[in-house]
């Protein structure tokens, strides 16, 4: 299958391995990878701080650039999220009716990685070897905006040598939340230090989630406190095998 | 000829309690650090999460509930000087007298004038949120009458000279000591040798409760629902001293916002489902108070309803934002919120605290007045989720956060960033700028205001080698028809010098209807 890859600014520019990984995987899977480089960001962090209209340009980009995929692939539950249930909201809010709709048009062809696995390319298996203790934190908007449900941890008790642990109180907010972490910072990192706290109790080496995002702000919070826990993409586990 | 009569007002300044004298983060900071109340909150709001998961599981319709909730509320709202008008019809039709009060100063001369005309100088009150919004102890006060609280939690409240941080459970941040030591100061009559043992707490609280209840011949009430094609007023509670009051005065006042009138009676059987599971976990609230208009020998003689807008037409004015006058106060946000979990509800400035009042509270006073509220959630979720009437928070959240003034040099961040990342080739420059500044300067840690609360508490990531871009550009080692196909980005997609220089994609197959650098002129002929 041709899959449009959507890297997410965030990956591109600060995790580009996440990227890379969901890249390799697909192509290991025998589909080809397209990267449209007119892609930038999906204008979540201005939609959500408040500036619809400096994200409408954004919105508008992630339309025109995806339009003439099938099947677009986000390593993001957020940024799916966004894309999905805002992008049309801000088009429309702005009198853009007819990106309103191919927007919506191009949401609905836009998943998730563990949404692409799953339910596109129907595979839960897919190959992989990662041996080491994981815990998996569902990200908020992975869970909740985008409803991956189960997906991912599906694709990960597949994984061969992974030792999957149930993260406590899994379902709260890191306390990331983009703006907030800045704009709230001492409530965002009472919120991180209870999260960091539930992932150091699990004895994991590693902490994975579907979000460079909130990986960012935990992974940030463990190197601080020196645990010894990584934080890496559920892309990531899921690319790596014996022999790479 | 028209008259312009301008938009509904807001809920005006310098009375009730809507808006806090702090913005919320600065409020925050004291609660944070205070670790008593955040073990007292965590413990209270995991307990009743808890409990009201438990028993919205028994019930296999519970989001058939939530949608018929929901489509209640949306109807009436979008019929609600309709129902109003049917409301009073009905109220006077059964012996009630109906008022309509604009804003706070009318509500509270309207009541205060009605309490003036029994010659009472005393009133018990039924816990109304309504009453709390408009400051009506304080203006009941400055005209001599005393307003006596009858639910337990806000008369701890009350005689601690404190304001409620939970909607359901006003004091659940006093202990039993604190408690003690509140009775033994500001509750008239009390046993000297009050112990802190909650069954004595309860004890003394009743017996002044029922002395007040037997001689006071005013009540003031608010309400959980008012059924339009009846009249009826509601009230729901647990502990029974609600009845008393709608039961043993000569005259009763309801307060009520007017976003709780219901059309029918038949409305009640799904939110009389929904509130107390989704509130306090119970199956059935223990006392349910229904009264239509006044009873000859029995109950209250006297029944008059007042009317509250006080920024509720405003609120309905807002297609959006209307949503959150769905709300029926249950309080099931506040008990999954993780930011109100470690801050408490002193900390919204306003009666109405967690992810309701973050959306309610700015709408009623406008957002102006409590610009720092729409931006006290992280956006998680969980409110949605757990909303009896699926009020969708976040999304409200956001929509507020588009209308609030912004900060100059947010703004001008903000639109240069977003001019940027509609541009593929600046993009990928600041990818680099940033990069090199990163290696210059502070590696990781310390960032400028306002960023450096974020690296206050953790690490910033190491800035990779290269971007994806760069990497995808360059690569050599993908499979023929992907290397293709990654080239029908077009020209000036492509990143730049580090694409051309490797010989990368950047020969474009010219699939695209529309160039980049089309769609950005596209952009800027637009503004």
């Amino acid at each position: 299958m041709r899959i449009a890859f959507f890297a997410t600014c965030l990956a591109d520019t600060l995790f580009p391995e996440a990227a890379k990984a969901t890249v390799r995987l697909l192509e290991r899977l025998g589909h080809e990878v397209v990267f449209p480089p007119e892609q930038t960001c999906c204008g979540q962090m201005h939609i959500n701080t408040g500036y619809q209209k400096e994200a409408l340009p954004l919105v508008k980009r992630y339309a025109t650039t995806f339009d003439r995929y099938d099947v677009i692939v986000v390593p993001s539950g957020s940024c799916a999220g966004s894309i999905r249930h805002q992008h049309s909201m801000v088009a429309s809010a702005y009198g853009e009716a007819g990106l309103a709709a191919r927007s919506e048009s191009v949401a609905a062809r836009t998943y998730e990685l563990s949404e692409l696995l799953i339910d596109v390319l129907k595979i839960e298996d897919v190959g992989a070897y990662y041996p080491h203790r994981v815990t998996y934190h569902p990200t908020c908007h992975s869970l909740r905006m985008t409803r991956v449900g189960d997906k991912p941890l599906r694709l990960l008790r597949q994984v061969r040598g992974l030792d999957l642990v149930e993260l406590p109180a899994a379902e709260q907010c890191c306390g990331f939340g983009g703006t907030f972490s800045i704009k709230n910072a001492e409530t965002s990192t009472a919120m991180l230090a209870d999260k960091m706290t539930n992932i150091v109790s699990t004895g994991a080496d590693v902490c994975t989630a579907g979000d460079t995002s909130c990986l960012m702000h935990i992974g940030g919070g463990l190197s601080r406190l020196k645990t010894g826990v990584r934080t890496v993409h559920l892309a990531e586990i899921l690319a790596s095998t014996e022999y790479a | 000829m028209t008259t312009f009569l301008g938009m509904p007002a807001t809920a005006p300044r310098g009375v009730g309690h809507l808006r806090g004298d702090q913005t919320f983060p600065r409020a925050a900071r004291d609660a944070l650090q205070n670790s008593q109340l955040r073990r007292n909150l965590r413990h209270a709001t995991t307990t009743i999460r808890g409990k009201s998961g438990r028993v919205i599981a028994e019930l296999p319709d519970w989001q058939l509930l939530r949608d018929a909730g929901s489509g209640i509320k949306t109807d009436v709202m979008s019929r609600l000087p309709e129902l109003l008008e049917q409301l009073e019809e009905r109220v006077v039709a059964v012996g009630g007298v109906v008022h309509w009060a604009a804003d706070a100063n009318e509500a509270n001369t309207i009541v205060t004038e009605l309490v003036k005309a029994t010659g009472s100088d005393r009133v018990i009150k039924v816990k109304s949120m309504a009453t709390q919004e408009i400051g009506l102890n304080e203006a009941l006060e400055a005209a001599g009458i005393t307003p006596v609280e009858t639910d337990l939690a806000e008369l701890i409240v009350q005689l601690g000279d404190d304001k409620p941080s939970h909607i359901l459970v006003p004091a659940i941040h006093r202990n039993r000591s604190e408690i003690r030591e509140i009775f033994l100061r500001a509750m008239p009559g009390v046993d000297p040798a009050l112990t802190d043992d909650p069954p004595v707490l309860a004890a003394a609280a009743r017996r002044y409760l029922r002395e007040t209840f037997l001689s006071t011949r005013v009540a003031v009430s608010g309400a959980n629902f008012a059924i339009a094609e009846t009249g009826t007023l509601g009230v729901v509670e647990s502990e029974g001293n609600g009845r008393m009051c709608l039961t043993l005065p000569d005259t009763l006042i309801t307060v009520m916002g007017i976003e709780k009138v219901l059309p029918s009676w038949r409305d009640l059987e799904v939110f009389l489902q929904l509130l107390p599971r989704a509130s306090t976990g119970e199956r059935m609230n223990p006392y349910t108070t229904m009264w239509t208009g006044v009873t000859p020998g029995d109950g209250p003689q006297n029944f008059h309803l007042v009317l509250l807008d006080n920024g509720r037409s405003a609120v309905l004015a807002d297609t959006v934002g209307r949503s959150a006058l769905h709300c029926i106060r249950c309080s099931a946000c506040l008990n999954v919120c993780p930011v109100y979990e470690r801050t408490g509800g002193h900390s919204y400035g306003s009666v109405y605290p967690g992810p309701i009042g973050a959306v309610l509270s700015p709408q009623l006073t406008g957002v102006a007045d409590n610009a720092s509220l729409p931006f006290a959630s992280s956006l998680c979720g969980a409110c949605f989720d757990a909303c009896p009437v699926k009020i969708d928070i976040p999304s409200l959240l956001v929509h507020l956060r588009n209308q609030v003034p912004h900060a100059a040099v947010e703004k001008a961040a903000m639109a240069a960033a977003a001019r940027i990342m509609d541009s593929p080739r600046w993009y990928a420059s600041a990818q680099r700028a940033a990069k090199m500044a990163r290696i210059a300067g502070r590696r990781g840690r310390g960032l400028p205001p306002p960023l450096s609360g974020w690296t206050a508490g953790r690490d910033l990531p190491e800035f990779p080698k290269q971007t994806f871009r760069d990497w995808w550009a360059q690569r050599t080692d993908a499979p023929a028809a992907t290397r293709a196909s990654g080239s029908s980005g077009g020209p000036s997609g492509s990143s730049g010098g580090a694409a051309a220089a490797s010989g990368g994609p950047s020969a474009g197959s010219g699939d695209r209807s529309e160039a980049p650098d089309g769609t950005r002129s596209e952009r800027e002929d637009g503004r």
